[in-house]
This record gives structure tokens, C-alpha cells and sequence, in this order.
């Protein structure tokens, strides 16, 4: 452990115009950005090599604040647009940053077309189980039976998992943490920026203020509280009775495997029909 | 910006003095404790309070505005979960080092 780690994140920040940030008191997306930053700090990126960018939401401000070559994009687009990046600029590490409704409703037909494709990027969803910024709609993640602005006596769908339709659709590596566990999401997200292929990280995050008020979880202390009751590692979870697993949910790496990565591929296709430079950047 | 660079010096100059007191005062009952100095960014807190729900001994207290306040500094054992979870970065812990000469009876 860094021995000044706020000295640190301080210095990736583009601190001087944009601070404090734009978000709600407590809420999990500025732990996320602090993970974030102490991953790339580890794997000794320089601000140069990284472009992070982001879809429409409240987790879509990130790029903002830090200091790397960001982007911020239009709803649920952001992949597509990381795609683009990726292929015109193999040698950046690619990072993307979406919310549960950014991810998987608006732009939930690129997340797993991208995830199939095994593009060499990284994206970090946060799930907060709330549309947050525009008022508190139900998502894809919002559990059944909790209350939403447009499902006030009790969301009747049932949620479906980030992280499961990651793994279902291809990606090479999936983890799943939250904002409670700072440590292990550092971990994830580190291995996630390492991994060649398409990582997933799945943030389980708070918005007390359009989720957690409306169900009884009104501030980011419970929230948390909840977070730190209901994870489960997955070496845990081995040992647990379908019973005992039951309203929880795990975290940890849930699939990590070799593929064959889509850039890769592409430059042999190149190569084999007899185009020119097939490893340089366009 | 110019509050928190002086912040920054004055801390760096109240550093080199905490180890300079430490050779003279002696050592009390807790010696060879890790000790730890703990800054709170005001301009960038929010009040959210999640430092001071979480904080394993209990150092944090609340100042009449709501933002935190390390009432028992000593005690702090460095786990750095305020810092860690802080999702403004408005705090920070910084380990004191003393003089390992200090130390000695």
C-alpha cells in the first residue's frame, strides 16, 4: 500500500477546475474512480497510454476529473465508440466506464456483441440498480419487489446479472466487486487493465438517493452495510448450500480465460490478404 | 488551490517536528506503536459520513457542521479505510516516522 494514496489519486486528477466532483455525497462512484486510478498507478501506466471513456449517466461525469485522454459519449454508445479507439490505436489501454442501465438496457445489444468479439478493452459497469441521474426509473439490475420511481408499489421484473451475462456472452475475464471491498476491486480492476481480451468488471455500488431511499436504505452507510452482508466471495460461495447463498450475491473473478483477441486476429487477416504494416496504428 | 498547497507545507513542517519531539519527550506507554497523522480536505468534503460509521476504533467524531473530525488521532491504527472509501478524497493518513533512534530507553 502506497503510503499517501490520496497524494496519489491527486495526482491523476485534473484537479485545478473540476473538484469536488459532481456527485452525490457518499456515492460509490468516486471509490470506483479511486480504485481505478490505483490500478493504473500500479501497472505503472503513464496518463499517455490510457484513454478512459464513458456513455451517458451519472458514471459517465468519470472521465471528466481524471487527466488521461478521455471521452465522453452518447447513451449506451461508449463501446462502440472504444472499438473504434482500439482498432485505429491498438497500443492504448482502453477503458470503458458505464452504468447498469448503461450497460446492459441502452447499450445492452454493443455490450454483448463486444464481449463476443473479445476486443482487447476493459469495462467497468457500475451497478448502482437505479437509473440515479435521471430521477430513479427501474434498470435491468433493479431486484424484484424493491421500489423504483416508476415502479412505486414494487418492481414486478425480475433483475438479471451483470457479470453472468458477461461471462455467457464471451468475455475473457469477469469479476464482480463492490464498493465496500476497495481492496479486492483494486485487484479486479487491475487484472482487468492486464488482461488481454474483454474484461468486465461489475462494481456493486450505492445510490441511496434514488435506490436507497425508496428501500429503506437511505444513506450510504447502510447501503454499505448491505454491500459488506449480502457479498460473498466466490471461494465462499463454493462451500454454501443453495439455502445459505440465497439473496446474496458473489464477488471475486468469476471466469478467466485465453482467447484469441479480436486486433490479433484482424492483423492476420490483414496480413493473409496481403495489406501492408499489419501491426502499426492506422 | 492556494489553501491546500499551504495546508500541504504546513504539514510537511509539522512532520519533521513531531519526529524531533519524539527524541526529546521520551517514550510513554506506547512505544514502537505506529502512529499516524490524519488530514481532512474540507473544501472537498461532503458530509457523507461513511468515514465515521466505518471507523474500526471509533477516532471520528463530527464537528458542528457535520464533516469529520479525528477526535482521538493516537488511536488511529492506520487501516486507511477512511481514506480508502472516501469518495470525495478528502482524507488522508499519513504514517508518522520517528527517528528509530528515538525509540531506544
Amino acid at each position: 500500500m502506497p503510503q499517501e494514496v490520496t497524494k496519489l489519486i491527486h495526482k491523476y486528477l485534473r484537479r485545478d477546475k473540476k473538484f469536488p466532483h459532481v456527485w452525490c455525497p457518499g456515492c460509490g462512484n468516486g471509490v470506483v474512480l479511486g480504485s481505478l486510478i490505483r490500478a493504473i498507478d500500479r501497472l505503472g501506466l503513464t496518463k499517455d497510454e490510457v484513454v478512459l471513456a464513458s456513455g451517458i449517466g451519472c458514471s459517465g461525469r468519470m472521465p471528466v476529473y481524471v487527466d488521461f485522454n478521455t471521452l465522453h459519449t452518447t447513451h449506451g454508445r461508449v463501446l462502440t465508440f472504444a472499438t473504434g479507439i482500439k482498432l485505429a490505436k491498438p497500443s492504448m489501454t482502453v477503458i470503458t466506464v458505464m452504468g447498469d442501465g448503461d450497460a446492459t438496457a441502452i447499450g445492452g445489444n454493443h455490450f454483448i456483441h463486444a464481449a463476443r468479439r473479445n476486443l482487447n478493452l476493459t469495462a467497468i459497469i457500475i451497478n448502482n440498480q437505479i437509473y440515479g441521474m435521471t430521477g430513479g426509473q427501474f434498470s435491468p439490475t433493479t431486484p424484484y419487489g424493491s421500489k423504483a420511481a416508476t415502479a412505486p408499489y414494487g418492481h414486478i421484473e425480475h433483475a438479471f446479472s451483470i457479470a453472468e451475462l458477461a461471462v455467457t456472452a464471451g468475455a475473457a475475464f469477469v469479476g464482480r466487486g463492490t464498493v465496500f471491498h476497495v481492496q479486492l476491486l483494486d485487484r479486479l480492476i487491475e487484472a482487468a487493465v492486464m488482461k488481454r481480451g474483454f474484461s468486465v468488471v461489475e462494481v456493486v455500488s450505492n445510490c441511496h438517493i434514488q435506490f436507497g431511499r425508496r428501500n429503506e436504505m437511505g444513506n450510504p452507510v447502510t447501503m454499505m452495510e448491505w454491500m459488506r452482508d449480502h457479498a460473498v466471495t466466490v471461494g465462499r460461495a463454493g462451500e454454501m448450500s443453495p439455502e445459505e447463498l440465497d439473496g446474496k450475491f458473489t464477488i471475486g473473478i468469476l471466469i478467466d480465460e485465453e482467447k484469441p483477441v479480436y486486433t490479433e486476429e484482424y492483423d492476420r487477416i490483414r496480413e493473409r490478404a496481403g495489406g501492408s504494416d499489419p501491426a502499426g496504428d492506422l | 488551490m492556494t489553501r491546500k498547497k499551504k495546508r500541504a507545507t504546513a504539514t510537511e513542517k509539522t512532520g519533521a517536528r513531531a519526529s524531533n519531539q519524539d527524541k526529546s519527550s521520551g517514550n510513554g506507554p506506547g512505544v514502537g506503536k505506529k502512529r499516524f497523522r490524519q488530514i481532512v480536505f474540507k473544501d472537498w468534503c461532503k458530509k457523507c459520513g461513511i468515514c465515521r460509521a466505518f471507523c474500526p476504533k471509533n477516532v471520528i467524531g463530527q464537528d458542528e457542521s457535520g464533516g469529520p473530525v479525528f477526535e482521538r488521532p493516537e488511536d488511529c491504527i492506520g487501516c486507511r479505510f477512511c481514506e480508502l472509501h472516501c469518495p470525495d478524497f478528502a482524507i488522508t493518513v499519513q504514517e508518522i516516522h520517528t527517528d528509530p533512534a528515538g525509540d531506544l530507553p
